[in-house]
């Protein structure tokens, strides 16, 4: 390591903002879209959100069927990998326990793979979706989530870097093993915790 | 896991040249200590240490070739209150030594074996640079297009070596002298033919990215033959 480097004294020499996981920085009003696939055309009107995998009953929700469940609120940061943190945003959706109560996971299942409508796939302990941790969210800041940002409905895991919370979310297939989805295969982190810096496959 | 070394740890990387590709683009040339094996296409990180321990990183993509040798390029773009790459602008000088971590990321990658069509706007000609050049290196030209979209003659890096069989450039604002094109943004008239087994490569600012792959679908490009990556500071 090359120790300090020369001439840098860091832009920001202000009291460091406690809810910055180490190496991150606040983006401000900015909001960088990321991601590795072109963005799809998809329509509310056959829209759907399943539960399936290890589950007492494989469940599916139309866009209309999952906005008349209990509303959930996330009010908080988000951390993407990148390094960028987000603070104080409000976002609106289905608490993932909700859909979960639903189909009833069997008690082998511990892991979750989230698929998208693009085919995108991300893994994550099932520990980390259940217990007020994550939803699926159609709203921001109250406004609809546009498709840039993974809009009409994406899930929402904000205590884990952001490529866990997969745009575009289509499904949660419980599992009984874990299984890397599409950045955890090209080198990120299986779990991904901002504040372990678990940011690379190694980490 | 406990005792193995990070698969991906810090390395020293001494700054043994810079060069300027346009006013607001230099390259970094960085050299390792052993040599670093990346595939064309990947990225590196960046980070910064100022003496009371803050730190910051970013990420920069690769523009030379997979060589074997010990050194390797990054081209930085200079980001309008980019802290990382104001630095590495205005303060950075050859025989500096910078913590660097990779190579990064297996998707937005080429390795050789199938055609490939390249679509870069602005600063997002830099991992489609190392394409390009891997393909010059190792006699596979034949196999790659890249189509580079730039504002302005002065806004294009590489400048020197674009023209070739295998690329076009278009502008979208001001063309230089000779170029018969209209200038303008990206149409499908500007799109090479894109092979039913090539992948479609597409880098630049998020507009650019949804504006291409748009257009690339529309015209009946498969989305899972492209893959994306998304530059620059914000989006909406």
């Amino acid at each position: 390591m090359a120790g300090f480097t020369r001439g840098f004294l860091g832009r920001n020499k202000g009291p460091r903002d406690p809810r910055l996981p180490p190496g991150q920085y606040d983006t401000g009003k900015s909001w960088p879209v990321l991601t590795a696939e072109a963005r799809p055309k998809l329509s509310t009107d056959n829209w759907t959100m399943k539960v399936n995998g290890l589950v007492e009953r494989a469940s599916s929700w139309t866009w209309e069927e999952a906005h008349a469940l209990p509303p959930s609120t996330y009010q908080g940061a988000i951390h993407c990998v990148t390094t960028w943190s987000k603070f104080d945003m409000t976002w609106n959706g289905v608490s993932v326990d909700t859909l979960l109560e639903a189909a009833g996971p069997l008690p082998s299942a511990s892991y979750v793979m989230a698929t998208s409508h693009t085919g995108y796939t991300t893994n994550l302990p099932l520990d980390d979706v259940t217990g007020g941790k994550a939803w699926v969210a159609w709203e921001v800041d109250g406004a609809p989530l546009s498709t840039s940002h993974g809009g009409p409905a994406r899930l929402l895991v904000p205590h884990l870097y952001f490529w866990k919370s997969a745009k575009w979310i289509a499904s949660l297939t419980l599992m009984d093993h874990d299984e890397p989805g599409f950045w955890e295969r090209n080198g990120y982190h299986d779990h991904g915790d901002p504040w372990r810096e678990e940011r690379y496959q190694g980490d | 896991m406990a005792d193995a070394a990070p698969r991906n740890p810090w390395k020293t990387a001494t700054v043994v040249g810079i060069r300027p590709e346009t006013p607001r683009a230099k390259t970094l040339r960085l050299k390792f200590e052993q040599p670093v094996e990346h595939m064309a296409g990947q990225y590196f990180i960046v980070r910064l240490t100022a003496p009371d321990g803050y730190t910051a990183q970013r990420s920069y993509s690769c523009a030379s070739p997979p060589d074997g040798s010990n050194e390797l390029e990054l081209t930085i773009e200079l980001l309008d209150g980019g802290e990382v790459s104001t630095y590495l602008h205005n303060v950075v000088e050859a025989g500096d030594e910078l913590d660097v971590r990779g190579p990064i990321g297996l998707w937005f990658v080429w390795n050789g074996d199938h055609p490939a069509c390249m679509i870069g706007g602005g600063s997002g000609v830099v991992p489609l640079m190392a394409m390009l050049r891997y393909a010059r290196t190792t006699g596979k030209s034949d196999l790659v297009r890249l189509l580079v979209s730039v504002r302005s003659p002065a806004d294009l890096y590489y400048a020197d070596e674009l023209p070739g069989p295998e690329t076009t450039v278009i502008y979208t604002r001001q063309n230089p002298p000779g170029v018969n094109r209209a200038s303008g943004r990206l149409r499908m008239t500007d799109v090479p033919e894109v092979a039913d087994d090539a992948t479609v490569y597409v880098c630049g600012s998020p507009d650019f990215c949804d504006s291409v792959t748009d257009l690339l679908i529309g015209n009946g490009v498969l989305a899972e033959r492209i893959r994306v990556e998304r530059f620059g500071p914000t989006g909406d």
